[in-house]
């Protein structure tokens, strides 16, 4: 590349001219307007009026009332409140030893294999390009208790059929599967591309040393890959907690709350009982919680690169 | 790269000369570019081979069995009739190979102005995005105007807070937006809008254009070009890539996303795919939804199919490089 040699001292003194720089900052300010003004009303706004509205009473037609912790009180003493918090981290932890653990091992198989590459990797990734909705509702079809896929299979091992969604014990392990399977592909790929990057003279060097497929994969394939992991294992805590769609499409929160999550809870508390304040106490919450997380996660990224 | 056992790809195998392979037959030797935690060695071994294909065929399997086989029903499903459908066991080939069931679907769900809608909305969001990332993420590396930093700094602390925990008090700004008083409920600015306030976005944008060198851009301030005449002419042709990119994620975002639309965009006429299907689920027999469902992921496989190879790459992107 052709790069002008910039000329030591002095580059810069046209530049003090007043008149220049008022001009400079409005050329960039009209450059920045359009998404200044998007962030400041669908993002930066809303996240300050979570804070207003928690603490209000407000339904929209008399001004609203300040009410200090009413609306947590309420939202604490709802039997779901628990129900919600402790289902949500189940379904995390779940998912965690699923589509954390899962997608490193597949990523590990295929990063060995020579053959059948491109439509391994290719099938893997197909899910993840469903929309969301469209593999949960697949699946509600594979869940019922009749027709259903997955009862006709049980039904050809002779193993006796499950009423997957319908039962209090199998409902939320139903919606880890479903979200396991349309999620896999991609935490797979980031890490086949991870793996990719460990230097093959390690192995080697592990090889001559004596160590066996395993002790490789402990000393050196973890060791290599360590921050991805960690990245990841944080970016899925954050995508999980958030599980929204399962619950509203599969069971509507049901049996008996078995699978309510904070965020379907949220979700009720403002469309269904109409109190906005409840549910933004509830999104505060796990606001607060994700933050932690994501500054772990902003941290982490930001040091990788 | 000084890689012992690492070949280039090569026209003619390169003979293992560290070994005497038990040579039974000649066969295809496993070199590889990239040494991985097998050395060729170990799977060009007896065992190794026989482990190797045993493993590579129950992948396959495996494989095709989750990950495609739930597809092939859903497509097949489709074309059962009712009875068929409700049939155990099943039959695992329609008896017929009709397309009936999509049509049916296509009539009775409105799935065609559904389709429409999320185009629209798909690309004015990418069209909006790409218009005002691109702007604000140019000004706060190459302009650097008073404040830049803060504004990025404010723009990148939204990434910490994902869009769902705000999901109602953004629902009530879009219901009544402040100072101008606008309703955007059931139009497409309540998807476009928010669609541009992504931190990701600009992060993206950001970290590429600090990567142009000044020296070029002050080379064309020298020869007087104006602000958006070196955007257009210097910065832009070289940042492709990464345009593909946040392109293709503000497109994809779009199509995938649920909880969002479902809150303003309730009005029938003016629902999303996803959201207009699942509304509709409690009132169609099941080999219509099945169709329908068929219908609505057609879309984002095509376009995963154009642009495998700027998807993988976007994944990757983004300070996950391991």
């Amino acid at each position: 590349m052709t790069v002008l040699q910039s000329r030591p001292g002095g580059r810069r003194t046209g530049r003090r001219r007043p008149g220049l720089a008022v001009r400079r900052n409005l050329t960039a300010y009209g450059f920045l307007s359009g998404a200044l003004i998007c962030f400041a009303f669908f993002s930066w706004y809303p996240m300050v009026r979570e804070f207003i509205l928690s603490f209000q009473k407000n339904n929209f037609v008399d001004p609203p009332v300040w009410v200090g912790l009413d609306n947590f009180r309420t939202v604490i003493q709802d039997p779901a409140f628990k129900s919600a918090w402790l289902n949500t981290a189940m379904f995390t932890l779940l998912a965690l030893v699923c589509g954390y653990l899962v997608p490193f091992v597949i990523a590990l198989v295929l990063n060995e294999l020579r053959h059948a590459r491109g439509y391994l990797r290719f099938v893997v990734y197909l899910p993840v390009m469903l929309p969301p909705a469209v593999s949960v509702l697949l699946f509600k079809w594979f869940y019922d208790p009749g027709p259903g896929l997955f009862n006709q299979i049980l039904g050809l091992a002779q193993l006796p059929a499950l009423s997957w969604l319908d039962s209090k014990d199998t409902a939320l392990i139903s919606l880890v599967i479903v979200s396991t399977w349309m999620n896999l592909g991609s935490g797979t790929l980031i890490y086949l591309a991870a793996l990719q990057t460990v230097p093959g003279e390690l192995y080697e060097a592990a090889e001559l040393d004596g160590a066996g497929v395993l002790r490789r994969i402990w000393h050196v394939t973890i060791p290599q890959t360590r921050l991805i992991l960690l990245v990841m294992l944080l970016l899925q805590v954050i995508a999980t907690m958030q599980v929204f769609v399962e619950p509203y499409l599969l069971t509507g929160g049901g049996p008996e709350d078995a699978t309510i999550s904070v965020v379907y809870l949220m979700y009720q508390y403002a469309f269904n009982y109409g109190n906005f304040g409840g549910g933004s106490a509830l999104g505060l919450m796990l606001m607060l919680v994700l933050v932690v997380f994501s500054a772990a996660y902003l941290r982490l990224s930001r040091d990788n690169t | 790269m000084t890689n012992l056992t690492a070949t280039r790809p090569p026209a003619t195998p390169v003979p293992d000369k560290r070994r005497a392979a038990p040579k039974r037959r000649p066969r295809t030797r496993f070199t590889s570019e990239h040494r991985t935690i097998l050395s060729p060695h170990q799977l060009n071994s007896r065992w190794g081979r026989r482990i190797y294909w045993l493993v590579l065929v129950s992948t396959v399997l495996v494989f095709t069995a989750v990950f495609v086989f739930p597809l092939y029903w859903m497509v097949t499903g489709a074309m059962k009739t009712g009875e068929e459908f409700a049939r155990i066991p099943p039959t695992y080939v329609p008896s017929r190979f009709s397309l009936d069931g999509y049509r049916q679907a296509w009539e009775l769900m409105n799935l065609d102005r559904f389709l429409l809608n999320t185009l629209q909305y798909a690309f004015g969001a990418w069209a909006f995005a790409l218009a005002f990332d691109v702007g604000a993420a140019y000004a706060l590396s190459k302009l650097r105007p008073l404040f830049g930093n803060v504004i990025l700094l404010a723009m990148l602390a939204t990434l910490m807070i994902p869009p769902t925990v705000i999901l109602l008090p953004a629902y009530l700004t879009i219901k009544d937006v402040p100072i101008v008083r606008l309703d955007l409920l059931n139009t497409p600015w309540a998807i476009w809008l928010p669609a541009v306030a992504n931190g990701f976005n600009i992060f993206l944008l950001k970290r590429f254009f600090d990567a142009i060198p000044t020296e070029l851009i002050e080379a064309a301030q020298l020869d007087g070009a104006s602000p958006l005449r070196i955007l257009r002419s210097i910065v832009l042709p070289v940042s492709r890539p990464i345009l593909g990119v946040v392109s293709i994620f503000t497109v994809v975002n779009v199509w995938r996303d649920f909880a969002w639309p479902l809150l303003v965009l309730q009005d029938p006429e003016k629902m999303t795919i996803s959201v207009g299907i699942a509304s509709l689920r409690a009132n169609m027999p099941q080999t219509t939804m099945t169709a329908a469902l068929v219908i609505a992921s057609i879309p984002t496989i095509v376009v995963f199919f154009l642009f495998q190879r700027h998807i993988m790459a976007g994944l990757t992107a983004g300070g996950l490089k391991g």
